[in-house]
């Protein structure tokens, strides 16, 4: 590589590094908000009232997984504006990604839930738990437990989708590359490269880190079998 | 208090359009073990289930050591607390090792201590021979260990009443006579049981009574000697006879 | 001009950003059928060295957003001379981003056809290569179908990338409007809607065609 574009590489890195960690900033804030939000979803779901999980929960997720990511952001963004309360291009990805991710995370942690068996709370509730003491203490751990493998996936979906929040201005880390390219010229083969070069490290980094807390945390003994597979499914 | 544990009052319960129960009643005594036999799909899930409010009757009422438990009014976890249950899958917490699957109950719903529970536990532990798992994970026991643990989780909560649903049924041969032990055991020491089971022997050697049930209501009830030798009804008959044949009657 | 009038004005024209948009897809998903076939024949009967190629193709398309792929394409490419249409780079980039995807399913799908197949098929006096084209390929193309009918549904859904790089699809002709009326939110709340139908409409005609070619016994889990 001639001597001119490791300068420039070398030049460039602060920004890509200050685009990464906004990177970061939204992955964390879209895995956060999908978590929070999934949880209770995916328990109204399984355990809530039939009439709310039909007419609210099940229209939310189907629609929040059929619209484009992209489309989404749009609506947030310009929505925001049409409805008279201006959202920071940050703040309006963080939202249209998050309840994003929240659908497809309730759809990771009903599928954890329904896979751990009505027994569990049967003798949950036997010994005198409450419901809420029982989902607390007998189904969510084993909930979560069993939803590292799938949520694997969902960060690294999450992680690239935060790349979109380029579209509504975000500097995020392909934003940045964006702003070295227009102020070199000729580089953006070689700016786009090292950007993707540092998205593979955070999902590579972040796939090991979640596998070494499957492994942390698995039950031993518990069937290998019982546990959903990390699904190759995209998202 | 008066010498009756349990006492149930005409009991219906119907899932859809299937009446399952239909008025059943019964009692149990203080240190009495009551077994309940009855072809598949009678009720005598349904019926344990009804008891404990994990599926509540539509009808009729149970009462508790007086008080009755089928009132709105009682708090239902707190009744739950004071009647053991044992299921025929054993469902241990699977996520527990052993000790945190009886101390759970203990410390989650009793608010006790959580040094007091461990003595606790692990003295139950002791009692059905499994103290030297404690640390272990259900899935790393037998079956029959397995419902061993779940007969000392439900012992560690000092219930008045248990229940068994078919403990043995989902256990291999060679694994039935470890949990029978621990169960015939706890009859003599006075536990009041409240058992569903086709285990002839168990039931001859330590029930007080055997309950018949067919298509939702109780046919016949009576001491095992009475029902095995002269059952007053016809069905009784064929079917102590069928499942005599089908379990046969070598366990103690 | 209310909300359903604006819809049925701008309807035209994003119907025809709608057709742009499935001929996106339809083209990328079929490149990334061919690279995917080859890819996970590649990674299960390989040797090291075909192996170790295509599961590294495999791990870096996987790991890096399709956005950063189709900006190297379109922006990076013309750095050493090659210069793609927006509609060119759209559909390799999307193509080749899929076909990692597909890869995958297509591996779990071949290693899902019970390992008796292959000897079964030797044991007639198949080639290798017979045996694969013959027996383990119409299998694994029916095991894999509900995995490829959800790849299908998000190619559709992210083919909205390819507005990033100025293709003329359903999002470009959203934003075009958007720009003459700026009535934004309102635009591509239609936008939205069109994306919503494409799906909902996919979604059932691949779960029909699921159930018309199943094989009694071929069991078609997702992989
Ligand atoms: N939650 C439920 N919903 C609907 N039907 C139920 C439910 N629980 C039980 N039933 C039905 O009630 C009937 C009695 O079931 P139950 O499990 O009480 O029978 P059982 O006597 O315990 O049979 P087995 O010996 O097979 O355990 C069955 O027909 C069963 O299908
Ligand atoms: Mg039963």
């Amino acid at each position: 590589m001639p001597i001119d574009k490791l300068i420039l590489i070398w030049q460039s890195f602060p920004s890509l590094l200050k685009g990464t960690l906004v990177t970061i900033e939204l992955t964390a804030g879209f895995l956060s908000l999908g978590l929070i939000l999934g949880i209770p979803l995916a328990f109204g779901e399984v355990y809530g009232n039939k009439f709310v999980s039909a007419m609210i929960i099940s229209p939310f997720v189907k629609i929040f997984r059929a619209i484009p990511a992209l489309v989404l952001l749009f609506l947030f963004f310009f929505g925001s504006a049409s409805f008279g309360f201006e959202l920071s291009a940050f703040t309006a990805a963080i939202l249209a990604i998050g309840f994003r991710s929240s659908a497809y995370q309730s759809q990771i942690f009903r599928g954890a839930i329904q896979s751990i068996g009505v027994g569990q709370m049967m003798a949950a509730r036997s010994i005198g738990m409450s419901k809420l003491k029982a989902v607390q203490h007998i189904i969510l751990p084993q909930a979560l437990r069993l939803s590292i493998p799938p949520w694997t996936n969902e960060y690294a979906g999450v992680l690239k989708d935060s790349s979109l929040a380029y579209a509504v201005g975000v500097t995020e880390l392909m934003r940045q590359g964006r702003y070295i390219v227009a102020r070199t010229f000729g580089n953006a083969l070689l700016v786009y490269f090292v950007c993707a070069v540092i998205y593979f490290i955070l999902v590579y980094s972040g796939n090991k880190f979640l596998g070494f807390l499957e492994e942390k945390y698995k039950i031993p003994g518990y069937e290998i079998k019982k546990r959903p597979r990390k699904s190759l499914e995209r998202i | 208090m008066s010498g009756i544990v349990l006492k149930a009052e005409n009991i219906h319960k119907s899932y859809g359009g299937l009446s399952v129960l239909r008025g059943i009643s019964f009692e149990v005594k203080r240190g009495e073990t009551k077994v309940i036999i009855g072809p598949s799909g009678t009720g005598k899930s349904t019926l344990l289930r009804c008891i404990n409010q994990l599926s509540p009757p539509d009808k009729g009422r149970v009462w508790l050591d007086g008080v009755e438990i089928t009132d709105p009014k009682v708090d239902i976890n707190k009744v739950r607390s004071s009647i053991g249950m044992v299921f025929q899958d054993f469902n241990l917490f699977a996520h527990l090792p052993v000790l945190d699957n009886v101390r759970i109950g203990l410390t989650k719903v009793k608010g006790m201590e959580k040094k007091e529970a461990t003595d606790l536990a692990m003295e139950e532990l002791q009692r059905v021979g499994l103290r030297d798992k404690a640390s272990s994970y259900p899935a790393e026991l037998s079956g029959g260990q397995q419902q061993r643990v779940s007969i000392a989780r439900a012992l560690a909560m000092n219930p008045k009443l248990i229940l068994f649903d078919e403990p043995t049924s989902a256990l291999d041969p060679e694994l039935i006579g470890e949990v029978l032990n621990v169960m015939i055991n706890l009859a003599k020491e006075g536990m009041t049981m409240l058992v569903v089971s086709h285990e002839m022997g168990f039931a001859r050697s330590v029930a007080n009574e055997i309950i018949f049930m067919e298509h939702g209501v109780i046919v016949e009830e009576g001491p095992p000697q009475q029902l095995f030798s002269n059952p007053k009804h016809k069905r009784t008959g064929e079917f102590l006879h069928k499942i005599t044949e089908l379990y046969g009657e070598s366990e103690k | 001009m209310n909300f359903f009038e604006l819809a049925w004005n701008i309807l035209p024209a994003l119907l025809k950003g709608t057709v742009v948009t499935l001929e996106i897809t339809g083209v990328s998903i079929s490149i990334g059928f061919i690279l995917g076939i080859l890819l996970a024949l590649g990674r299960v009967y390989g040797n090291k060295f075909i192996y170790l190629l295509t599961t590294t193709y495999v791990e870096i398309i996987r790991g890096t957003p399709l956005l950063t792929q189709l900006f190297l394409l379109y922006f990076g490419l013309p750095s050493i001379g090659v210069m793609l249409s927006p509609l060119l780079a759209a559909v390799i980039g999307m193509g080749l981003n899929s076909g990692a995807y597909q890869a995958e399913y297509f591996r779990g799908a071949i290693q899902a056809v019970k390992s008796g197949q292959m000897i079964a098929a030797r044991s007639v006096g198949m080639s290798k290569f017979k045996a694969v084209r013959y027996i383990i390929l119409p299998q694994m193309l029916r095991i894999v179908i509900p995995s490829w009918s959800n790849e299908l549904i998000y190619l559709v859904k992210y083919s909205s990338l390819a507005y990033m790089i100025q293709a003329p699809e359903l999002m470009a002709e959203g934003r075009l409007i958007a720009s003459r009326n700026f009535r934004t939110f309102e635009v591509f709340l239609v936008v939205a809607f069109i994306y919503l139908v494409i799906v909902l409409i996919l979604s059932k005609v691949l779960d029909i065609l699921e159930k018309q070619i199943r094989i009694p016994g071929l069991e078609m889990q997702a992989v």
